[in-house]
């Protein structure tokens, strides 16, 4: 896989604040490439200085083989961004607004159909004409997008592209995520609070807590099935941890509430586990496996202490 | 640098708040033209109280040229904060909408958005002062009609042939552009600064009105840093109305009392607007885009 983003002991530094510390990660081209981190891990910043918007304290990034410092036009002509919040001019509808970006994006400026080709793209071509000051959030947030895909970029970094969208919105923002990625080819680098929304999506990951790198790999490698972590409730917990223990399909057993029980089992195994705890007479009020990107992210950059342990 | 000047002035003249100040100078004018058309000659003899006794004049004294000297005179001071609104917000009020980070994801250098930026405020003001040139000066002539114009000094009068005047009018026009500019480059670069206009627009006045007050202050103590001061010179316009005199007091047309005084006064100007643009461009090409 060609690299398409090659960064190497990134910092910054506000006076005495470390806000990214000596972060090195690649992407590789048609990657969707999750980003994740808490509020405040650095994910904004690191983005921000991909996108040359701020300047390294240390480090070196490349885009597209070419170092940014030295290359940004060439490197941001090929390249469309949403951060943070999706701003464009209020005063402006949605054709001027893109209209105007695409003047300024480096590639060929859009006509009037590509314009409204792009506004269909992201559902908004009916309100096209509309000042954006009427817009919704999540349309402010789709708009953002179309700006950002306006020229046609090979890179796509959204930080938080699901911020404000009703269900409806994430899942079509995830569709077109996909889409862009597996049938355009493009390189597609996100940042997201929703966890699940970048499990669903990405194929490579990249944590960061504290400015740091936590872990970066790919997405599958991390979800490994045989360590699926599973939480049992049962009015039982005695009677159900003895017979769980016996079993050589479950391991690591701990109750962590008055009805519920967490273990470590592979995914294929939990029908097998419901079924004898069934024909034991075990009431089974519900068996759900908890190994989700969220519990991962919380043993990372957290600690969590149930999730460590069962996953150790 | 084309397209993102276009870009800058549609987005300039899009908004509601750019024709704020083209309604301020009309009602202002307006209101001042229309005082004096109505009282104009008790106006004039309150100006010439002190020479009355010593002189008699004949003829229309109040003309469309004295008028837009008079405007002139009273508006120049008020324009400035008409000029910031817009100077002081082209950074800052992008920053506080969030499209700054946007823009500047964009293949174009810091640079060239600095330059394109001030240029439009450039054009901006220009258009300001041709549009007061338009209603101060022609409409006044319109209203007033012309004639010789009458410069009331402390202690004396210059009389200027009306066919003396226009080019004066041009000149003085133009000194008032880089009056303004200057205090557009000022509310620029302080936008830099800001994450939202109200705070450099506040700065700016308030430069402006410590400076102003320093300038006039006769007190000799600040006699030495008044010629750094970039409001003593802004008002260097007037020079283009004082005459040389033949040896029987008539004023030589076509002349100009101090044209040096004049163009040292441009030339303070001019060094503050390159000095102030290029420390805008300076800070702006480190600025870490945070908002």
């Amino acid at each position: 896989m060609q690299p398409v983003i090659q960064v190497k002991d990134l910092s910054k530094n506000f006076k005495d604040f470390k806000a990214v510390s000596e972060l090195s990660f690649t992407v590789n081209q048609g990657d969707i490439y999750g980003f994740l981190g808490q509020n405040g891990a650095g994910k904004s910043t690191t983005i921000r200085m991909l996108l040359s918007l701020i300047t390294p304290t240390e480090g070196s990034i490349e885009i597209f083989g070419m170092k940014l410092s030295s290359h940004r036009s060439e490197i941001l002509k090929q390249t469309g961004a949403v951060i943070e919040k999706p701003d464009v001019y209020k005063y402006l509808t949605a054709y001027e607004n893109l209209q105007l970006f695409s003047k300024i994006s480096g590639g060929k400026v859009a006509d009037r159909n590509q314009i409204f080709a792009q506004l269909e793209t992201v559902g908004l071509a009916e309100r096209a004409e509309s000042k954006v000051k009427t817009f919704s959030q999540g349309m402010k947030q789709r708009l953002g997008i179309a700006i950002a895909l306006i020229h046609n970029p090979k890179l796509i970094i959204l930080d938080e592209p699901v911020n404000g969208l009703d269900p409806q919105g994430i899942a079509d923002i995830r569709n077109l995520i996909l889409h862009l990625s597996k049938e355009l080819g493009k390189t597609v680098v996100v940042s997201s609070h929703l966890l699940s929304e970048i499990q669903l999506i990405a194929n490579r990951l990249l944590i960061i807590d504290k400015g740091k790198k936590i872990i970066e790999g790919n997405a599958a490698d991390l979800f490994d099935p045989a360590q699926t972590i599973v939480e049992l409730e049962t009015p039982d917990n005695n009677q159900t941890l003895s017979i769980l223990q016996q079993s050589t399909l479950a391991s690591i057993l701990q109750p962590v509430r008055e009805h519920t029980i967490v273990f470590k089992t592979h995914r294929d195994n939990i029908p097998a586990l419901n079924r004898t705890l069934v024909e034991l007479n075990i009431p089974v009020l519900s068996l759900q496996p908890r190994h989700s990107l969220e519990d991962y992210f919380l043993q990372v950059t957290t600690g969590n202490q149930h999730v460590e342990a069962f996953t150790n | 640098m084309w397209k993102l000047l276009q870009i800058e002035l549609y987005k300039i003249f899009k908004r509601p708040r750019t024709y704020i100040s083209f309604a301020a100078i009309t009602a202002l004018v307006g209101v001042i033209q229309f005082g004096l058309k109505v009282d104009g000659n008790t106006y004039i003899e309150f100006m010439l109280r002190d020479l009355s006794a010593t002189l008699d004049i004949e003829g229309k004294v109040l003309n469309g040229y004295l008028v837009c000297y008079i405007i002139l005179q009273l508006l120049l001071v008020h324009v400035p904060l008409l000029i910031t609104i817009v100077a002081a917000d082209l950074i800052s009020g992008e920053a506080n909408m969030g499209t700054l980070r946007l823009l500047l994801t964009k293949p174009v250098s810091r640079t060239e958005v600095v330059v394109a930026k001030f240029l439009a405020a450039t054009i901006y003001t220009f258009m300001l002062l041709v549009w007061m040139a338009v209603l101060a000066l022609f409409l006044s002539l319109l209203v007033f009609g012309p004639g010789d114009m009458l410069n009331l000094k402390s202690g004396y009068i210059v009389q200027l042939k009306g066919s003396d005047i226009m080019w004066r009018y041009a000149c003085a026009f133009g000194f008032a552009a880089l009056a303004m500019l200057t205090v557009a480059a000022l509310g620029f670069f302080l936008s830099i600064f800001a994450e939202n206009s109200i705070g450099p627009i506040v700065a700016t006045m308030s430069v402006i009105v410590v400076f102003t007050i320093l300038s006039t202050l006769d007190i000799p103590v600040f006699d030495a840093i008044k010629p750094y001061l970039f409001t003593t010179h802004m008002i260097g316009w007037k020079g283009f109305f004082d005459v040389k005199v033949t040896e029987n007091n008539e004023a030589i047309t076509g002349s100009v009392q101090n044209m040096g005084k004049v163009l040292q006064a441009a030339g303070v100007l001019v060094l503050h607007i390159v000095g102030l643009v290029a420390a805008s461009i300076f800070v702006f090409k480190r600025k870490d885009i945070l908002s």
